[in-house]
């Protein structure tokens, strides 16, 4: 246990020593489940740390992702003003899906938080406010004194720091007082509220939390792909980024990096044609066999594995 | 409203007395037309959450897939048309079977191994299916949108008015699912599979302890549920036409039907697939451009009322 900082920090040294060695194909992937992690680790506060499983989560990534293209407009703009106003786009429209959706346990909420992304999605999609359901470009990037993120190699750092920055947030929120009293929600709501913990706020606290922490990832998404489309708020998106969160193991911060890494590469995989033929273009079935496989076979995602072998090990 | 503006619109060609009644006359069709339409489309909606409902109910999984076996009803009656041809309801008789046969085998083979694990993991399986249901289809049939034709012995429609008509096989629909949703409230309180059902639902360990078959029980409730979503998507195919992505979002506005209602409840879903279907369809007449937002609207208007939706488990 006393070593568990050691893999991250090499990690983390590996990853700021890379950009040069990596080709443009590479770079690319990086940055993109670089971001995905960003977005996992803020589903992992409400599903791991809170025990609320969110199936709306897209909704935020999408927001922050067209508020970010929204307050660019054609000039581009300050990352010191467009960023927060990305994250507080997010962090407000947590806050009401939150108030109301909190007031529903287990498979309502699930339900709930899916059916509010869906009213997110049909406002970007039916309406003339942002593009339709074509979406909209971003056509200057925006910068902070002399760094532009047009730049790759500012971008990959930014996100990077972007990465090590939630994770931080999320490892120290997790050793706080209202860490715990979320993990004391989690476990056992009825007795926390006993104890005298207002739990609707600290709960609400959290969703909010983690909405702005998605608004952010969408903020880094959109700079990334450079458009926007209503897609990034559909439903698939949010049962993507859950799917993440199981794949890697739900209750560790790790394991939201591990499922964003995972997914991305078995994602990138199946699009391959070298390796699956006429398949790739149908790679959502692959994906999906795999999915079920996973679901029948590792019910405690890839970190459990390890952890099987491990007691294997001692055991054998 | 609308007749205010239609009248602020024809002041200026002078209407006389006889054209301004006429106008009111064509606006009371047209309110009519959509009234019936509404329903129509809220009794589908009903076919559809109703198996959902009492999937989640009875079995505790959360079935996103659901939305697809409307999509597959849609597709089978794509496929079945032009072996039926006029035998329309033998058609849907038949798709109905199939579907409960596909039902009845998936639940064998996907979910029996579900019910001790957490939603979670349901969600899962269910977001999986929904990727391999999608991929297949598009393997079979394409990714071209298809129209299906309604039977020859429902086209037409009957007069409104002096010039809105409306068709008879929304008629023919509609009628169906009163038909099929009566068949069920029967089912449901009424026989030995119904109170299995209902004990099931209310108390799964002790049904169990007093010796049920839960297991078959499952089973059967699955094999419904399938087979009602695959009829209502039968039954919308040639009012809809037949397109990828049409589990998607008949499976999004369930949930918010089943959230309404009541999860579990048969009548609360009865009751909030019309109110979803009144709000749709006046909000697309009205607010064309926000008419997606209006449901969701409802849903938090009732959330915020009674969040347990408007009947709490019972039947």
């Amino acid at each position: 246990m006393k070593r568990s900082w050691i893999v991250p920090v090499v990690a983390a040294l590996v990853l700021l020593a890379l950009p040069p060695v990596l080709s443009p194909y590479l770079h690319d992937l990086v940055v993109k489940i670089a971001i995905y992690a960003v977005f996992a680790l803020s589903l992992e506060l409400l599903v791991g740390v809170t025990g609320l499983v969110s199936l709306g989560h897209a909704a935020f990534l999408g927001i922050g992702a067209y508020v970010t293209v929204l307050a660019s407009g054609d000039s581009g703009g300050s990352i010191a003003r467009i960023l927060p106003l990305a994250v507080l786009a997010a962090a407000g429209y947590a806050l009401f899906v939150g108030a109301l959706s909190l007031r529903t346990k287990g498979v309502y909420f699930i339900m709930v938080t899916l059916a509010f992304a869906q009213m997110a999605y049909f406002v970007f999609h039916d309406t003339k406010l942002a593009g339709g359901s074509d979406g909209l470009f971003l056509y200057v990037k925006p910068t902070l004194v002399t760094l532009s993120l047009d730049d790759k190699r500012t971008m990959y750092y930014a996100v990077m720091l972007a990465l090590v920055v939630t994770y931080a947030l999320l490892a120290l929120l997790q050793r706080s007082r209202f860490g715990h009293a979320l993990a004391g929600i989690r476990v056992n709501e009825q007795r926390m509220r006993a104890a005298g913990y207002p739990t609707f706020r600290y709960k609400l606290a959290a969703f909010v939390i983690a909405g702005a922490l998605a608004g952010l990832a969408g903020f880094l998404l959109a700079v990334k792909d450079g458009a926007v489309n209503p897609e990034l708020l559909s439903w698939h998106e949010s049962g993507a980024v859950l799917l993440m969160l199981i794949l890697g193991g739900i209750g560790h911060l790790r394991g939201a990096v591990i499922g964003a890494i995972a997914f991305t590469l078995l994602k990138e995989l199946f699009q391959l044609e070298a390796l699956l033929g006429p398949l790739a273009s149908h790679w959502q079935l692959t994906l999906g066999l795999t999915i079920i496989a996973f679901v029948a076979l590792l019910p405690k995602g890839l970190i459990g594995l390890r952890r099987r072998f491990a007691a294997g090990a001692v055991h054998g | 409203m609308a007749g205010g503006c239609a009248a602020l619109l024809f002041d200026g060609l002078r209407l006389t007395q006889a054209d301004s009644y006429r106008i009111a006359a064509v606006d009371l069709a047209t309110f009519l037309v959509q009234c019936l339409n509404a329903v129509q489309y809220g009794l589908l909606l009903f076919l559809v959450a109703s198996g959902l409902t009492l999937i989640f109910g009875i079995m505790g999984v959360i079935n996103l897939a659901h939305g697809s076996f409307y999509m597959i009803g849609a597709y089978l009656a794509f496929a079945l048309a032009p072996y039926f041809g006029d035998w329309f309801v033998t058609q849907l008789i038949v798709g109905v079977l199939l579907a409960a046969a596909f039902g009845y085998l998936l639940e064998w083979a996907f979910f029996s191994f579900l019910y001790q694990r957490e939603h979670l993991q349901q969600v899962l399986m269910t977001y999986a299916l929904i990727l391999v249901f999608e991929e297949v289809r598009s393997l079979l049939v394409g990714n071209d949108v298809h129209g299906v034709q309604a039977p020859p012995w429902l086209a037409g429609g009957f007069r409104l008015g002096e010039l809105m008509s409306y068709p008879w096989y929304r008629v023919f629909a509609s009628v169906a699912c009163v038909v099929v949703a009566i068949g069920l409230y029967w089912v449901v309180n009424r026989t030995r599979l119904g109170m299995m059902i209902r004990a099931g639902a209310s108390n799964r360990d002790m049904a169990r302890g007093l010796g049920l078959n839960i297991r078959l029980l499952y089973r059967i409730v699955f094999a419904g549920g399938v087979a009602l979503a695959a009829l209502a998507g039968m039954i919308a195919a040639p009012l809809s036409s037949v397109y990828p992505g049409m589990g998607g979002s008949v499976l999004i506005i369930c949930f918010v039907v089943v959230v309404i209602g009541g999860i579990g409840s048969i009548t609360g879903a009865l009751i909030a697939s019309l109110l979803v279907g009144v709000v749709d369809t006046f909000g697309k007449v009205f607010f064309a451009e926000y008419s997606g937002v209006g449901v969701y609207l409802l849903m938090a208007v009732i959330l915020v009322w009674r969040p347990e939706g408007l009947m709490k488990r019972a039947y």
